[in-house]
């Protein structure tokens, strides 16, 4: 069979399973859709959680990130797996005693107040959309380059996908439909991975192959991508270009928001004992940990794949993977000193920005652009960072079925934090807004079917962020984490942690951390991004750092206004109590 | 003596938070960046230690550090639970 065949069996078998566990686990109650009625088994909720979190971002962007970053991509390593020891200690195991469904429900309740309840569905619903743009530009990219189908149609078919099992299942459907999810992603990120490590370094474990010497040197494999990435201009792969305090903010920023982010935090509502909550951190952090720890050695493996496989190469001998991204148009190649070979260094290969292709050839057969060539370097190539891992298999010469199984795997990476992200959204617009704000008397079942038209409702609004992908959708990144970082995880934290955080603290904390972090963010991504430079940025912080510091003055301001104002009233503290118990 | 076991208890609980997110914040703040660019003058195999925490072993350190809490905090429970379900019981 030809790897295009291939690929149909793979992705069409793994959606058939995906849909029949739907079917198999459906939803029947409000307590099955919002929390899959409290009964899943801790190691099975691990795996869920891990596929929820692990996204196409994940999967598809950052072994591609930290390859063309080397150390300085450790932020990304560090930040998204610290974070679920915060989750684990200081918030899981409360959360789930105190036992509701949705992260606003704990802060208007504890914060005994609608408008903090209000303000924790503001920034829920921001973090989550922003999310799920992602998503579905992921499942644009591998239905086109792999199933050679209309990105459009791509990003229908994912939603239709995610509509059966999210609006039919809830969280139950959901759940189950992860933790099968999570089996196809990690085959298919460490069968490639196993491979390319043999391959280069005769050793079998990614995570010590890529620490060992070449197969055919005595040299390091690290030491090589050093001294290779130095000679064409790039700072060493194995040291950092970033400042200290910024990649210090960075991955605080990253491990505190990933704490906060609700989506995440909702899985832990669905064990049915605390002691499970903790253990069902441990246990998402080890999948996890699987993926993450063998992403450095992907990046690594595949930056020095990618210089052989490329640099001084004649385009027309240039292998067929480099041609079929170029279809796609993430590769350029701008024929600079007009000699047909193509050379790879640092420096930008067009001065503004990414490649806007027109329907011309040049001499060697490359696709020509409208772009202005940058003449302050050699460097001829364009290539977008998120092919990476979707490219490697091909880089590396690995058969067919390896890359048909690579695709399935980024679909499911991108569908199960799809589907747990609408959910947040569906549960926070249905719970949230509809019974616990403007419609307290619908009964459960009015309460289900609101769930379920928001869950659609959220479905659709992603899909068409998918179909006209906003062009920020890399920037906003930022905003999700940092403004997790800054209101969320502060209002939970204090809100277990102290007996004295009132109303008025915590809600003039949350807006503080909001509008700090959202203003700076927006001043240097949006209003004037020519400025976004390290010279230009508070202490040195970048965009992406600053929601460390917005997190911190959430604290004082919480802390501070709380002293001016009432106490919590007698029941809260009491509910305070409870939730500490064993 | 109100609730003496339920204060002991919450004061056992805070004092292994504090010192699992000690170790926390060494094996990542501390040895992944700080200290990293003086770690990385030792060098393990192909690794350069900083790099090597920054990298791979401060996520080894995280999930030994969640299973060492799960072990730890079940401990506590089972050590408090029947104080605290008696004194719950006298109010």
């Amino acid at each position: 069979m030809s790897t295009q065949e291939l690929t149909y069996l793979f992705v069409g078998l793994s959606f058939a399973l995906y849909i029949g566990i739907a079917f198999w686990s459906r939803a029947r109650s409000t307590t099955d859709f919002y929390v899959a009625g409290k009964g899943v088994n801790p190691v099975a909720n691990g795996m869920a959680t891990a596929a929820d979190w692990m996204s196409a971002a994940s999967f598809i962007s950052m072994a591609g990130l930290i390859a063309f970053m080397g150390k300085d991509g450790s932020v990304y390593l560090m930040g998204w797996t610290g974070g679920y020891v915060l989750l684990a200690l200081l918030l899981a195991p409360y959360l789930r005693k105190f036992g509701q469904f949705t992260v606003p429900d704990f802060i208007g309740t504890r914060y005994y107040s609608r408008t903090a309840r209000l303000v924790a569905v503001l920034c829920l619903i921001f973090v989550s959309f922003t999310y799920v743009a992602g998503q579905m530009r992921g499942v644009g990219i591998v239905f086109s380059r792999f199933l050679e189908v209309d990105i459009n149609q791509g990003v229908v078919i994912g939603m239709i996908i995610v509509f059966f099992y999210a609006v039919l299942g809830g969280m139950k459907g959901i759940t189950y439909t992860q933790v099968a999810q999570y089996c196809v992603l990690i085959f298919a990120y460490l069968v490639p991975a196993i491979f390319i490590s043999i391959l280069m370094t005769g050793n079998p474990i990614p995570q010590l192959g890529f620490g060992d010497t070449l197969i055919d040197s005595p040299t390091y494999l690290l030491d090589k991508l050093d001294q290779v990435t130095q000679e064409l201009g790039f700072s060493a792969y194995t040291e950092n270009i970033k400042s200290n305090i910024d990649i210090f903010c960075i991955t605080a920023a990253l491990m505190f928001g990933t704490a906060g982010l609700p989506h995440v935090i909702v899985r832990f509502f669905t064990v049915p004992k605390v002691s499970d909550a903790r253990k069902s951190a441990g246990y998402a952090l080890v999948f996890i940990a699987l993926l993450y720890t063998t992403a450095p050695a992907v990046g690594a493996f595949a930056r020095v794949n990618f210089i052989d496989s490329v640099q001084d190469t004649k385009y027309v001998d240039a292998p067929s993977w480099f041609k079929n991204w170029e279809d796609i148009g993430l590769i350029s190649w701008n024929d600079k000193n007009d000699d047909g070979i193509i050379r790879y260094e640092a420096g930008n290969a067009f001065s503004d920005g990414r490649p806007k292709f027109i329907d011309e050839h040049g001499k060697s057969g490359e696709r020509m652009t409208a772009n202005i060539s940058d003449t302050s370097n050699q460097n001829e190539v364009y290539i977008d960072r998120d092919i990476m891992v979707l490219a490697n298999p091909e880089i590396a010469n690995l058969p067919g079925w390896v890359i048909a199984l690579v695709a399935a795997g980024g679909l499911a990476a991108a569908l199960s934090t799809a589907a747990g992200l609408l959910l947040v959204i569906s549960a926070a617009i249905s719970h949230d807004l509809m019974r616990k704000t403007f419609k307290p008397d619908i009964t459960d079942k009015q309460e289900l079917f609101y769930a379920r038209l928001a869950a659609a409702f959220a479905i659709f609004i992603a899909g068409l962020f998918g179909i006209y992908p906003p062009g920020f959708v890399a920037q906003v990144v930022a905003f999700a984490f940092g403004l997790a970082a800054a209101t969320i995880f502060p209002a939970i934290f204090l809100g277990i942690f102290s007996k004295t955080i009132n109303k008025e603290g915590a809600i003039s904390g949350m807006l503080a951390g909001l509008i700090f972090t959202f203003s700076y963010i927006s001043y240097f991504k949006f209003i004037n991004p020519s400025f976004n430079q390290e010279e230009n940025w508070f202490f040195g912080i970048s965009p992406e750092g600053i929601g460390f510091l917005g997190m911190i003055l959430n604290f004082f301001t919480a802390i501070i206004v709380s002293r001016f104002y009432l106490p919590p009233p007698p029941e809260v503290k009491q509910m305070v109590e409870t939730i500490r118990l064993p | 003596m109100e609730k003496s076991a339920f204060k002991a208890y919450w004061k056992a609980n805070i004092k292994i938070l504090i010192s699992l997110l000690i170790i926390w914040f060494l094996a990542s703040f501390g040895f992944g960046i700080l200290w990293s660019d003086e770690l990385d003058q030792i060098q393990i195999g192909g690794f350069k230690l900083g790099f090597w925490f920054a990298q791979q072993g401060s996520i080894y350190i995280f999930v030994v550090l969640i299973f060492l809490y799960v072990h730890l905090m079940d401990k506590l429970d089972q050590k408090y639970k029947k104080q605290i379900s008696k004194e719950l019981n006298r109010e």
